[in-house]
């Protein structure tokens, strides 16, 4: 039998991950079409709208699966087209601490309000 | 032989291989997700000057009405709407829906009228034409 070993095993979960992630995001760009042009107008309103409990909750999910879907997709890319080790190791650190750091900014502005 | 020694058939002339339609709906899934990382810090900065207070949210509105904003916007737009469709395609081809050469094939072609169609019609809002 031939047998090829490849990897760490992480590629299921990153598939199912990004599938889960997508999904969340496509349901949270369906629902801000239609509540965002209820909101959009004054800043009163607007803000009105990012504030509410259950808009906040579905926002929180939207950045968490924005980032860890960009993570998959951007971690991808380096290895697909970086062959050195270590620049392509560098350039996955750097994209997951810009990203974690985006989500720590994005998720701040939301719960402040 | 040994499946990892085994030497694979490739012919990677780029002058004489042509990509299929689905492939260039592919490629630019990837480009289109890689342009709307590369610009998250102004989406989410727009998002900040958006909803902080009244001044901040008119610092928003002036900077989305600046022409080259409006234009990098665009681009985004029809980034997300692109990355979006040709989401729905690979989720679909992942449950087995339109897996056939003729379908993915038709989808690769609707994917990538869909999203610009629906970039046209968001950048008209955008640029205030109605």
């Amino acid at each position: 039998m031939n047998r090829i070993v490849v990897g760490a095993h992480y590629g299921l979960q990153d598939w199912l991950a990004q599938r889960v992630t997508a999904v969340v995001m496509a349901l949270y760009t369906l629902f801000m079409l239609v509540a965002v042009p209820l909101g959009a107008g004054s800043y009163e309103s607007w803000r009105g709208l990012m504030a509410h409990g259950l808009v906040r909750f579905a926002t929180f999910l939207f950045i968490v699966s924005l980032c860890y879907h960009a993570w998959i997709g951007v971690r991808d890319i380096w290895m697909d087209y970086i062959k050195p080790t270590t620049v392509r190791l560098i350039m996955h650190v750097l994209t997951l601490l810009v990203l974690i750091g985006y989500a720590g900014w994005a998720i701040q502005i939301i719960w402040r309000l | 032989m040994n499946a990892l020694t085994k030497k694979r058939p490739k012919y990677l002339n780029l002058f004489e291989i042509k990509l299929p339609l689905a492939g260039f709906a592919s490629i630019l899934h990837r480009v289109s997700g890689a342009g709307l990382f590369l610009m998250l810090p102004l989406l989410i900065w727009l998002l900040e000057l958006s909803v902080s207070s009244p001044a901040s949210f008119e610092t928003f509105k002036a900077v989305t009405g600046h022409p080259l904003v409006k234009l990098i916007l665009l681009g985004l737009i029809w980034s997300y709407l692109h990355h979006f469709c040709m989401g729905i395609r690979i989720l679909l081809i992942d449950v087995h829906v339109g897996v056939e050469k003729a379908q993915a094939h038709a989808s690769a072609k609707a994917v990538l009228a869909v999203s610009l169609a629906l970039t046209a019609l968001f950048g008209l809002k955008l640029f205030g034409a109605y």
